[in-house]
């Protein structure tokens, strides 16, 4: 489980790595925490020709940044830094609550938030919770930089809208505004797992309690994290009674068309992602009704 | 144990901490990988990734010519050494298929080797074996015993005419017609899975030939040095005593997969000998995933007979066991036999096995070897007999355990051995009720009637389990006073974490009367102790401890000679005071065991032993116990189940054990509570499942969970002790018994659990996909 | 500094307290640097994907999987590995509950979960069992079970919480 031979790069520079990106296109890989890239490279699974590794790139690059109405992750946030940062978990406590159930903390150390992002795995918690937030990526290249909506990034099992040549240089997050709630619910066999199925969901209520808008996401059920439309448009209007809350999971099962593997049937992630709505769905209540 | 005059008493019995710890915690301990071996090359297998081809060709010239590459070779290039690895247990109706170390021609599952790379790094080695190209002629392959069984069955060896390696019968009364005269009867189908023995360091082999010697050194990870240098012996053709194989005094866990015998430890010093340069071979997790042994697949159906009471009358039991590719051994699927009837009266049993052949790593043994399936089907069997006459479980067990002044107690059937199974002490009603005291058991059950009708799901469930261990043939051990005044003990048995520096010399100082820091233990090392079985099936306490009991002994008896010959006085009047040996414990009438040694061990040119001293102080002693021990314990769990999830929750967890006199109580707590979080592992997360086409689907820990301290529940253990009267120290194996009955007792709480819902639980590992499923299929029902 | 050599790259990094030069090239992870050219042999390679924790190290203060770090990255860092942990020839507090409380068995885990602890214990203390199997859960052990790692936690922070 040794990796195969590939030429490290450690630029110092923004144009310098992208430079190398655009040179080696497709035969290059960017290393940034290195937490699921390296163990494809151990096992072989994963060949390349060019590692760039992005960690020498200017400091700034791993500072977290806040405006008025929004927070930017760069490339460089551990996800431990985002997860242990008080301002993250006053602003946006759903993140939070999602980093924690990534892996564990000695992965955490490593691996950044936009990696995670990047990497586009559809089981995992980061791209599923960006899938309800008002999340979008600036991709930068030699060619240029362009903002790509959470909505429009993630495209396929580890696939994303990015091109080969292009770096994920931060994801931008807009402060939700005041009546919005969030969870994530996650179901793993073991702690620290991948899960059978995860959801997010986010909704903003207005003062009599009634939901204006609403986004749910589900993890591990589709080959990206997958927004449940029917969901959504039956809590919107509604004001999350029991009732509401367990047509949103019927609605949910419905509504997913996982695969089955040796860890769980399609007819099981069904049922969880159903279970899930209905907890995420409840935490926001609950933390309407502690709060609002 | 020790009566002599003066001795330092009790090392027996004492929790002392552990000599190896200082090495170990520091990052100094000496595991294989640590040895440094100058000029030794690493070592990569090639393996095969279908789960059974024939091989047309291999084609590793891109792979020699490799810079860093210095040698590659496939089977085709080692027939030599292409001889078959003997079954470990056999039976003469074992249609057997020999294992070769790299088979030349044809592959019988994935993983199995078929040609080594030797680099100048493992790196190297690793980018050669890219190089290699392989042309398989792909055949249908066998990837469970279900379809290993079905008409039309795809073979596992090309051309066979079925895929049953052998099938056995034990029988003991008529099951047939007490079954059919049963006032009740029930029947079940349960399964379980494969799961592996996963030390945290994966197998190794390192060696080194010194052609001036004719000395081939083999360092390897294995549970039993001697069994490896004889399968060696025998294949290269070389004298025993040439062989010199070294188990290192760290070895990162076993479980019994590292006490199977391998072709890659044949074929690596095989390959060191021919290169003229010493060879290391680690093997990676990924590659232990798909070539390290395994076990536990196995399907039952059982049918139960009992009375109104719930006393069973009669069991049948029909069990199909998935042998994987080749039979390592029957070891496992006999003892699942012979372990069926566990500490219950069973007036008439039939067991009947089936051993299949089927595409997948050669099953053996690992930590409970065979005795989990057994296990679980009994208890599981127990609570639908509670179940169904609307008896308390621990009732139906209450009504049918041995009891204590029945033993010996002859079984009916056979052991593992061949000997008539008869348990030899044991108190199975006390391990019982003191299980259920811990549990404050009718308050628990009240509690949970409780629950039950505010909608939650808790269950409760018991196992109880008796373990055969501590079996023969033999082992060894010798002592010495080495010529720096120190006694050294050797085993021949290897550790793997189980402490035996300490407990060694805690065996030995009681029978020297010795303070045990004047005593070192060395293990492992065919070339200090001629004969060996090695460290498997909970025996080396049972074994090596009265062996070296009787050999340190003997050498007490070959000090207090010397001694008093020097003083002047009889034997019976020496006695150890620290490290002198002393005329009735008088300081000042002494001799320091290093003068002992000097007179007794060295002496000088032309100068004559003293009259009466017998030269060199070493002594030797094998064991041979009569026949196996019985360990035994009691499990409970109670258990809340998310019927949404299907996630189960251990809210409590109880253990009584049993493994007679116990050495060193907390080591012995350690090996029950490690083996039991192996147990919840194999309760609830770990399998090692394969595709259709025998293709392993879980090949990294990101499939295949391991237990953390956030799975494995808080134990309230407690022991009690009824010697064995088959060794002299009243010992008998404690290294499995806390993994044997989780799963049963686990199953059974999460079935209780269910109860309201009439959901089954019929498979282990109990994952929350199978819960959900089986609440599904009883709504459904 | 990371130069690119004509054996690959030369890297200066501070392990266990000590400054050197050392030339990698490409490749070589964090783990397989320390136990082949450092010797430093006590980190372990269990799994070699980031699962088992057996070569657990800090960098910079925080654990980290070495098995999962290229040699190269440690450019500039500071390593700590167990070696560090009884840098007076006595053992430290941590390393002494792990034996009081018959924490390890193989040894083999022992030192990723000494310095997955040594690193959680910087951080704060750990008042109550499900804390300790929290902190203890990112590594594997297959031989104790876990009981007496989840004491040698709660005794060690309470013995750094006193002094």
């Amino acid at each position: 489980m040794k990796p195969g031979r590939f030429t490290y790069h450690a630029p110092r520079e923004l144009d310098e790595a992208l430079g190398m990106l655009h040179e080696y296109g497709d035969e290059a890989k960017v290393l940034a925490g290195g937490q699921s890239l390296m163990p494809m490279l151990n096992f072989r699974l994963a060949q390349v020709d060019h590692l760039v590794d992005i960690n020498r790139l200017p400091a700034e690059l791993a500072q977290i940044r806040w405006a008025a109405d929004a927070v930017t992750i760069p490339a460089l946030a551990r996800q431990r830094q985002v997860e242990r940062s008080a301002e993250v978990a006053a602003a946006l406590p759903v993140l939070t609550s999602a980093l924690r159930q990534v892996a564990h903390p000695q992965i955490r150390n490593r691996g950044t938030v936009c990696g995670s992002l990047a990497h586009a795995d559809p089981a995992a918690e980061l791209p599923t919770v960006m899938s309800v937030l008002d999340a979008s990526f600036t991709v930068a290249s030699a060619r240029g930089s362009r903002t790509i909506d959470v909505a429009d990034f993630f495209r396929f099992h580890l696939t994303t809208a990015m091109e080969p040549d292009e770096l994920l240089l931060r994801v931008r997050i807009a402060l939700p505004p005041p009546g919005t709630y969030a969870a994530f619910h996650e179901f793993a066999t073991r702690r620290g797992d991948f899960a059978l199925a995860g959801v997010a969901a986010s909704c903003r209520t207005d003062p009599s309690g009634v939901v204006r808008e609403c986004r749910v996401a589900a993890a591990g059920v589709h080959a990206t994290p997958q927004r449940l439309t029917d969901v959504e448009a039956l809590v919107a209007g509604s004001t999350l009674d029991d009732t509401v809350l367990d047509e949103a999971a019927r609605l949910a099962r419905a509504g997913v068309h996982p695969t089955g593997d040796i860890h769980a049937s399609a007819a099981y992630r069904q049922r969880l992602t159903g279970t899930l709505v209905r907890r995420a769905l409840a935490d926001v209540r609950t933390q309407q009704e502690t709060t609002g | 144990m020790s009566d002599h005059a003066g001795a330092v008493k009790g090392m027996i019995g004492a929790s002392v901490t552990r000599r190896e710890d200082d090495r170990l915690l520091t990052g100094h301990g000496r595991y294989l990988d640590d040895l440094e071996l100058p000029g030794a090359l690493a070592a990569a297998f090639l393996r095969s990734t279908f789960a059974h081809a024939n091989i047309r060709s291999i084609d590793a010239d891109a792979a020699r010519e490799l810079p860093g590459v210095v040698a590659v070779f496939t089977g085709a290039d080692l027939m030599e050494i292409q001889k078959p690895l003997a079954p470990k247990v056999t039976h003469p109706q074992l249609r057997d298929y020999p294992r070769l170390p790299m088979p030349p021609s044809a592959v019988h599952y994935v993983g199995e080797p078929i040609a080594v790379v030797v680099a100048e790094s493992r790196y190297l080695a690793e980018d050669a074996i890219e190089l290699i190209e392989v042309d398989y002629d792909e055949l249908p392959a066998v990837g469970s015993t279900a379809a290993a069984l079905a008409p039309d069955a795809p073979m596992a060896h090309e051309g066979d005419e079925s895929n049953v390696a052998v099938r056995l019968a034990q029988s003991s009364g008529d099951a047939e017609q007490a079954l059919r005269d049963a006032p009740h009867t029930l029947s079940a189908e349960f399964t379980v899975t494969r799961g592996g023995g996963h030390s945290m360091e994966c197998r190794a082999v390192a060696a080194r030939f010194d052609p001036a010697t004719g000395q081939l050194v083999v360092w390897d990870t294995t549970q039993s040095p001697h069994y490896a240098r004889q399968q060696l012996s025998l294949i290269y053709q070389m004298p025993e005593d040439d062989i010199r194989v070294i188990a290192p005094a760290d070895v990162g866990g076993g479980f019994g997969p590292k006490a199977q015998f391998y072709g890659e430890e044949v074929v690596i010093p095989w390959v060191a000998r021919k290169i003229g340069r010493p060879v290391k071979w680690v093997e990676d997790r990924s590659e232990n995933f798909v070539s390290a042994m395994m076990e536990r697949s196995q399907t039952h159906r059982v049918e139960v007979g009992f009375d109104d009471d719930g006393r069973l009358i009669a069991v049948r039991d029909l069990v199909e066991h998935d042998q994987g590719a080749y039979c390592a051994g029957l070891q496992v699927p006999s003892i699942t036999t012979s372990t069926l009837p566990g500490p219950y009266r069973v007036p008439n049993i039939h067991v009947e096995l089936l051993a299949c052949y089927t595409n997948m790593v050669p099953a053996s043994s690992v930590r409970g070897a065979g005795r989990p399936q057994a296990v679980f089907t009994m208890e599981r069997m127990l609570d639908r007999i509670a179940e169904h006459l609307d008896l308390d479980p621990a009732v139906v067990r209450e009504r049918n355990l041995i009891q204590p002044d029945e033993f010996p107690y002859e079984v009916g059937i056979t052991f593992r051995d061949g000997s008539p199974l008869t348990y030899d002490s044991g108190d199975f009603p006390a391990l019982l009720s003191g299980t259920l005291e811990r549990l404050d058991y009718p308050a628990l059950r009240a509690e949970q009637a409780t629950l039950r009708a505010e909608g939650r799901l808790v269950g409760i469930g018991l196992a109880c389990y008796v373990e055969g261990c501590g079996l023969g043939p033999y082992e060894g051990a010798k002592t010495r006073l080495t010529n720096q005044g120190r006694v050294l003990v050797t085993l021949a048995a290897a550790g793997q974490g189980q402490g035996y520096e300490t407990v060694y010399a805690q065996i030995a100082a009681d029978a020297l009367g010795l303070d045990m820091r004047y005593i070192d233990v060395t293990t492992g090392d065919t070339s200090k102790i001629p004969f060996g079985q090695g460290t498997f099936a909970s025996r080396i306490t049972a074994t090596a401890g009265p062996a070296t009991y009787q050999a340190a002994a003997q050498l007490r008896e070959r000090l207090a000679e010397t001694a008093a010959v020097l003083l002047g006085c009889h034997p019976a009047e020496i006695s150890f005071v620290g490290d002198r040996a002393c005329l009735d414990g008088d300081v000042d009438k002494s001799r320091t065991l290093l003068e002992l040694a000097q007179v007794a061990n060295i002496g000088k040119h032309g100068i004559t032993l003293p009259k009466g001293v017998r030269a060199g102080l070493e002594t030797s002693a094998y064991f041979a116990p009569e026949r196996a021990a019985y360990a035994s314990g009691a499990h409970a769990a109670v258990v809340e189940v998310d019927p949404d999830t299907g996630g189960v929750t251990i809210l409590k967890y109880v253990i009584g054990h049993d493994c007679g006199n116990v050495i060193n109580p907390r080591l012995v707590d350690g090996q029950v509570l490690g083996g039991f979080a192996h147990g919840i592992g194999n309760a609830l997360y770990e399998e090692a499942a394969y595709d259709a086409d025998a293709q392993p689907q879980a090949a990294s820990y990101l499939d295949y969970s391991l237990v953390s301290a956030t799975e494995v529940p808080a134990v309230d253990l407690f022991h009690i002790q009824t010697p064995s009267p088959l060794n002299p120290l009243g010992a008998k194996g404690a290294g499995e018994g806390g993994t044997i009955p989780a799963p049963a007792a686990v199953a059974n709480a999460v079935e209780d659990a269910l109860r309201p819902l009439g959901a089954r639980i019929n498979h282990a590992p109990v994952t929350p996909a199978r819960v959900v499923d089986a609440i599904e299929r009883a709504a459904t029902d | 500094m990371t130069d690119t050599t004509a054996t690959g790259h030369l890297i200066s990094v501070t392990v266990n307290g000590a400054t050197a030069q050392h030339a990698v090239d490409d490749r070589t992870t964090l783990a397989d640097f320390l136990r082949e050219r450092l010797r430093l042999t006590g980190t372990h390679l269990g799994c070699e994907h980031g699962v088992c924790g057996a070569c657990t190290v800090i960098v910079d203060g925080a654990a980290v999987r070495s098995c999962l770090m290229l040699a190269v990255q440690a450019d500039g860092c500071a390593v700590e590995t167990v070696e560090g942990l009884a840098a007076e020839g006595e053992l430290g507090p941590l390393q002494r509950a792990f034996r009081d409380n018959y924490a390890l068995q193989c040894g083999f885990c022992t030192s990723g979960f000494l310095m997955s602890v040594t690193a959680a214990l910087r951080e704060g203390p750990v008042r109550d069992e499900q804390q300790a199997r929290d902190v203890l859960s990112g590594n594997i052990c297959r031989c104790t079970g876990y009981s007496g790692l989840v004491q040698a936690v709660l005794d060690a922070s309470r013995e750094a919480d006193g002094e």
